[in-house]
C-alpha cells in the first residue's frame, strides 16, 4: 500500500532553491518546511507531527511554488533543484487563514497550540460561519479506564491511525470511517475500544494534536477543575518493566504522576510505548499510608 | 498485527457469499496466500468480496465484516473504514430491494425528484449517467441471483411502484442512447448499431482486431508516435497528452507496468463511457491491449462504476470470449479484470482509483509522485479514460489526428444522447445536432463539463467547442458534459444541488474541501433563501481555498460550476 512515502534522507547530494528570496542548499529529499528551518519556523502546522510522516491533510502549512498552479503543502513536498518558494503572499495567507477558520468554526480547538496566535496573524474569524455551522460537537467517548476519545476535537489529521497502524504500532485498531464531512476515526462499528483489538499502547494519545485523545486521568482532572499544566514538572526517566529501556517523561502535579508521555526523539521509542510504561505509573505512587 | 474479531461465524449466505469471492477457507490456516498475478496479498479482493456480501444480503454485517477480515487478515476496523466509505453499500441492516432514485441535475432539470421528496424507501443517488433518459433510477434486488435494473423516464407512480417492491421493463437497446447511429461519417460510434455488440465473429468482420496487428508492426514507440502525431488529449476531464503519458510509462525500468482504464464516469451529466462500453466492448479491449503492447503493461484493469450494470455484464461477456479466443490471457500476455465501484465519484480521481482497486479508501494520493512513476501497487501506470482509448484503434489503423470528440447532451434538447462531432463545432451547432431547443423552449444556461465545468449562457452560444476557446472563455468541456438548460429551470435549485454534490462526494482527507464543502453549501442554501449578500464574498473566500489548497480536483474544482454562475449569469445578483 502506499499510504505515505518516507523521504529518503540519504544525503548524496544537494540541492539548491530560492525561499523567499534567498538561495537555500539543503540534501535531496528534504521537505519544504525542513528547508524553511523545520517545525515553529514561521510556517503553521496542523497535521504534522514529530514522528509520523504526514499525511498533509490540513493544508495549513501551504506555500507557493513558481510554476504550479496550486499551492504545495511544505510538510511533504520535496525541495527541487531550482524551485522557487514563497512561504507568505495573499494565496498562501489566505490559504491558511481559510484552514483555521474551517477548523475552528467546526472542531473545538481549545486544547491545540498556537491557535489563538495563529488565527491573529492570518486575520482568522472563525465566528463569521454564523451559529448555525455545522461542527463536529459530539459526546466524549469514555469506555475504559486509561483514555478517553473526544472527537468533537478532532481535526482528522491521521496521525492516531497510523501511529496505530502500519508506521508504529501494527494494530490497526481504528481507522478513518465514512467520508467527506462525516468521516471519523473509528473502531469498526464503532465498538467500545474494550471490544476491539486496542492493546492500550496509548501511542495514539502521544501524537494525537489537539487533545482529542486524553489519559483519564486528565480527563477527569479536567472535569473537576484540577488540572494545572503550570503546577507540573516533567522527569525523564527510563521504563523498568522490562529490557528494552523505554524513555519515559512523566508528568507529576502535586506529586503524583498525572501522565506518561514518551520523548519523540528518543532513538529508541520515537515516543512510543506499550501499556506497561504508558499507563502502569500507579504502583510507583501507592504510597505506605495509602496500601 | 493482533487480528481480533467477536468470533461469531458470518451467516450462511454471508459465507457462500465471500468464498464465491475468496475460495473456501482451509481448514485451519487462514493466512493462505494464493498465485494469481504478481500480487503480494489478497487485499485487492476486498472491495470485490464487499460487493459480494452486498449483492447477496443486501447490506454488510458486522460478522461479514469479522468474517472477511479473518480470510484477509486485515483488521476489522480498516475493513469497516474502506465500507464506510461507499455509498452504494450499507452497514446497517435493509431490505434486499433498494430503490435509488436519481436527484442530480439533469433528472431533476427534467422533473424528477429533489432529496427531500422521495417516499420511504427510496434513496435519493446522484447522477447514474443516464441522462439521456432523464429523469432515472437504479433498482437492486439482494440475493443469491442478486438483479440490477437502470429506468429511464421514471414518474413519481413508478418510483411509488417500485419503492413499495416492483421492478422496472428492461431498458432499451445500447444503440437507443446514440441518436446518430448508423451515420456513416463516425469514427468513434462507427460501430454502434451496426451489429450485436456481443458478437465477437461480428466484430472482426466489421474490421476488428487489425488495428491491433498494425500496432504489432509497429512496436511500442511506432505506436507511441502515432498516438503522439494525432495530438489525442485525455478525455477525462484533464485533457493530458496521451503519448506522452504512454512514453513516460513505456520508458519506466520498473516492472511489471499497469494499465487502468478510467470508467468510473461520475460526473454529473456524464455517460459516454457507458454508452461506448455497451455498444462497442471489443473496440475497449483491443485498444487496451494496444495501449498495453505499447507501455509494456502485462496487466490492464477496468474500474467501472457501480452503478452500470449493463455495460459491466457486457465486458464480462466480452472478456471471456476474447479469452476463449486466444484474443486475451495466456499466451497473448496481457489480460484484464473488471473492478466495480460501489458509489464514490472521487473513485474516479487517478490516484483514489488506485487505492480503490487496491482495498484501500478511495482518498487521492499526493502526487508527487505521479501514476506514470508509481501508481497501482506501486508500479509504473497508465489511467486512461475509456473514451480516450476508444480513440486509439482507428489512429492506429489510419492515422488520423484525433480530431473528434463526445458530447453528452441532456436537458431540454429534442434529441439528447451521445453524439460524435469533429472539433470545431459552435455551441449553437452543437445544440441543433441533438434537434434544437425542445418546443417553448428558450435557453437560460448550459452546463459545460459537468458538476466540475461551468455555466455558459445565452450569449455563449458561438463558442467553439475546442480547448483553447473554451480555456479562453474560462469555461471547459471536461468530460463531454452539455446540459442545456431552459427557462423551466431553477438554477439556484441546480447550484444548491451542485453544492450538495460536492459535500457528498468529498473523499474528507483534506480540510479545505471536507470543511470547505460544506461552508459553501451553507452559504449557497443561505443566499437561495434570500439572506444576507455578505455570503458572496464568502463564497468567494471559501472558493479561492479549495482552489488553491485542496489535495485533488475534487476539491479544486468544487467551486467552478458556482462561481461561473454568479460570474457569468448572475444568478443571485
Ligand atoms: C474527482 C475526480 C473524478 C474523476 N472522475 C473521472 C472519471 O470518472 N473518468 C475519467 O476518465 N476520469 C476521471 N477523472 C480524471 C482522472 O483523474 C484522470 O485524469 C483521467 O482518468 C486520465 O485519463 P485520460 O488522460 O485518458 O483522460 C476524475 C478526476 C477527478 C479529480
Ligand atoms: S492505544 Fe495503541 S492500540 Fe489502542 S488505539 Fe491507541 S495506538 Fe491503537
Ligand atoms: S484523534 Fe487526534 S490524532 Fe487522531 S485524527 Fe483526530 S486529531 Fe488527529
Ligand atoms: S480535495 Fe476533497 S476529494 Fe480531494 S483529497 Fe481533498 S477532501 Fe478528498
Ligand atoms: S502540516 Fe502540512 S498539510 Fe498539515
Amino acid at each position: 500500500m502506499s499510504r505515505s512515502t518516507t523521504p529518503s534522507h540519504d544525503a548524496e547530494s544537494t540541492v539548491t532553491l530560492s525561499i523567499d528570496g534567498t538561495d537555500v542548499s539543503v540534501p535531496e529529499g528534504t521537505t519544504l518546511l525542513d528547508a524553511c528551518g523545520g517545525k515553529g519556523c514561521g510556517i503553521p502546522t496542523l497535521c504534522y507531527g514529530d514522528t509520523i510522516t504526514p499525511k498533509n491533510a490540513c493544508r495549513v502549512c501551504m506555500v507557493e511554488v513558481e510554476g504550479s498552479r496550486v499551492l504545495v503543502p511544505s510538510c511533504s513536498r520535496q525541495a527541487e533543484q531550482g524551485m522557487v518558494v514563497r512561504t507568505r503572499s495573499q494565496r498562501v495567507d489566505h490559504a491558511r487563514k481559510m484552514v483555521l477558520e474551517f477548523l475552528g468554526s467546526s472542531v473545538d480547538l481549545s486544547l491545540t497550540d498556537h491557535i489563538t496566535e495563529w488565527n491573529a496573524e492570518y486575520g482568522a474569524d472563525p465566528g463569521r460561519y454564523g451559529a448555525d455551522a455545522q461542527t463536529v460537537a459530539q459526546p466524549v467517548k469514555i469506555d475504559n479506564d486509561l483514555y478517553v476519545r473526544d472527537y468533537a476535537k478532532c481535526i482528522l489529521c491521521y496521525q492516531c491511525v497510523d501511529a496505530c497502524g502500519e508506521q508504529w504500532q501494527n494494530s490497526f485498531v481504528i481507522d478513518i470511517a465514512g467520508r467527506g464531512f462525516a468521516a471519523h476515526v473509528s473502531t469498526e462499528n464503532d465498538v467500545p475500544l474494550p471490544d476491539s483489538a486496542c492493546v492500550y499502547c496509548g501511542n495514539c494519545i502521544q501524537v494525537c494534536p489537539t487533545g482529542a485523545l486524553m489519559f483519564k486521568t486528565e480527563h477527569d482532572m479536567r472535569e473537576a477543575g484540577s488540572w494545572q499544566p503550570d503546577h507540573q514538572t516533567t522527569t525523564d526517566t527510563i521504563c523498568a518493566f522490562c529490557g528494552v529501556g523505554c524513555n519515559l517523561t512523566l508528568h507529576v502535579q502535586d506529586n503524583t504522576i498525572v501522565k506518561v508521555s514518551s520523548p519523540p526523539d528518543s532513538p529508541i521509542t520515537h515516543g512510543n510505548l506499550c501499556i506497561k510504561g504508558r499507563f502502569g505509573f500507579q504502583h510507583a505512587q501507592n504510597r505506605p499510608d495509602e496500601t | 498485527m493482533d487480528l481480533k474479531t467477536r468470533g461469531e461465524p458470518p451467516s450462511a449466505d454471508e459465507l457462500a457469499a465471500v468464498d464465491a469471492v475468496l475460495g473456501a477457507a482451509p481448514d485451519r490456516d487462514l493466512h493462505d496466500v494464493t498465485g494469481g498475478h504478481s500480487l503480494r496479498n489478497r487485499r485487492h479482493l476486498l472491495l470485490p468480496a464487499l460487493h459480494a456480501v452486498n449483492d447477496r444480503v443486501g447490506w454488510i454485517s458486522q460478522r461479514a465484516i469479522d468474517y472477511i477480515a479473518e480470510r484477509l487478515d486485515a483488521s476489522p476496523a480498516e475493513i469497516y473504514g474502506v465500507a464506510s466509505f461507499y455509498a452504494l453499500f450499507s452497514l446497517t441492516e435493509r431490505p434486499a430491494h433498494q430503490v435509488h432514485v436519481c436527484v442530480d441535475l439533469a433528472c431533476r432539470a427534467n422533473g424528477g425528484p429533489a432529496e427531500g421528496d422521495l417516499p420511504a424507501g427510496a434513496h435519493a443517488s446522484p447522477c447514474l449517467g443516464a441522462c439521456e433518459r432523464a429523469p432515472a433510477a437504479f433498482v437492486i434486488d439482494a440475493g443469491a441471483t442478486p438483479s440490477q435494473a437502470v429506468a429511464g423516464h421514471v414518474t413519481a407512480v413508478q418510483v411509488r411502484q417500485w419503492s413499495d417492491g416492483d421492478g422496472p421493463d428492461p431498458e432499451a437497446a445500447p444503440a437507443a442512447a446514440v441518436p446518430q447511429a448508423g451515420d456513416r461519417s463516425l469514427v468513434l460510434l462507427a460501430r454502434v448499431g451496426r451489429g450485436d455488440p456481443l458478437d465477437l465473429d461480428g466484430y472482426i468482420a466489421d474490421g476488428g482486431f487489425r488495428a491491433l496487428a498494425k500496432a504489432r508492426e509497429l512496436g511500442p514507440v511506432g505506436v507511441i508516435a502515432a498516438v503522439d502525431a494525432s495530438g489525442l488529449t485525455g478525455r477525462g476531464g484533464a485533457a493530458f497528452p496521451t503519448g506522452r503519458k504512454w512514453e513516460a510509462v513505456r520508458s519506466q525500468p520498473a516492472t511489471p507496468h499497469y494499465l487502468v482504464c478510467n470508467a468510473d464516469e461520475s460526473e454529473p451529466g456524464t455517460f459516454k463511457d457507458r454508452v461506448l462500453i455497451e455498444n462497442d466492448p471489443y473496440a475497449l479491449i483491443e485498444a487496451m491491449t494496444i495501449a498495453a503492447l505499447a507501455t509494456d503493461c502485462a496487466y490492464g484493469y477496468i474500474y467501472l462504476r457501480g452503478e452500470y450494470p449493463r455495460a459491466f455484464a457486457t465486458l464480462l461477456h466480452a472478456l471471456t470470449t476474447s479469452r476463449d479466443r486466444g484474443l486475451l490471457g495466456g499466451e497473448t500476455g496481457f489480460d484484464i479484470a473488471v473492478v466495480k465501484g460501489a458509489g464514490a465519484y472521487i473513485c474516479g480521481e487517478e490516484t483514489a482509483i488506485f487505492n480503490s482497486i487496491e482495498g484501500y479508501r478511495g482518498e487521492p494520493r499526493n502526487k508527487p509522485p505521479f501514476p506514470f512513476e508509481v501508481g497501482l501497487f506501486g508500479q509504473p501506470t497508465v489511467v486512461n479514460n475509456v473514451e480516450t482509448l476508444i480513440n486509439i484503434p482507428s489512429i492506429v489503423l489510419d492515422g488520423r489526428p484525433a480530431n473528434r470528440r463526445l458530447f453528452c447532451l441532456s436537458g431540454a434538447v429534442k434529441v439528447p444522447g451521445v453524439y460524435e462531432t469533429e472539433l470545431g463545432l459552435t455551441l449553437g451547432e452543437l445544440i441543433e445536432l441533438a434537434g434544437g431547443l425542445r418546443d417553448g423552449s428558450e435557453l437560460q444556461a448550459v452546463l459545460l463539463g459537468g458538476a466540475a465545468g461551468g455555466f455558459a449562457g445565452p450569449a455563449d452560444l458561438d463558442l467553439v467547442l475546442d480547448q483553447d476557446s473554451t480555456r479562453a472563455a474560462g469555461l471547459t468541456l471536461g468530460s463531454g458534459v452539455v446540459m442545456v438548460h431552459d427557462q423551466s429551470v431553477d438554477l439556484i435549485d441546480q447550484l444548491t444541488r451542485i453544492a450538495a454534490f460536492f459535500r457528498d462526494e468529498s473523499c474528507g482527507q483534506c480540510v479545505p474541501c471536507r470543511v470547505g464543502t460544506v461552508r459553501q453549501e451553507e452559504a449557497i442554501e443561505r443566499l437561495a433563501a434570500g439572506a444576507s449578500t455578505g455570503d458572496l464574498d464568502l463564497l468567494r473566500d471559501i472558493g479561492q481555498a479549495m482552489k488553491d489548497a485542496s489535495i485533488c480536483g475534487l476539491g479544486q474544482t468544487a467551486h467552478n460550476a458556482i462561481e461561473t454562475a454568479i460570474v457569468r449569469l448572475g444568478v443571485f445578483s
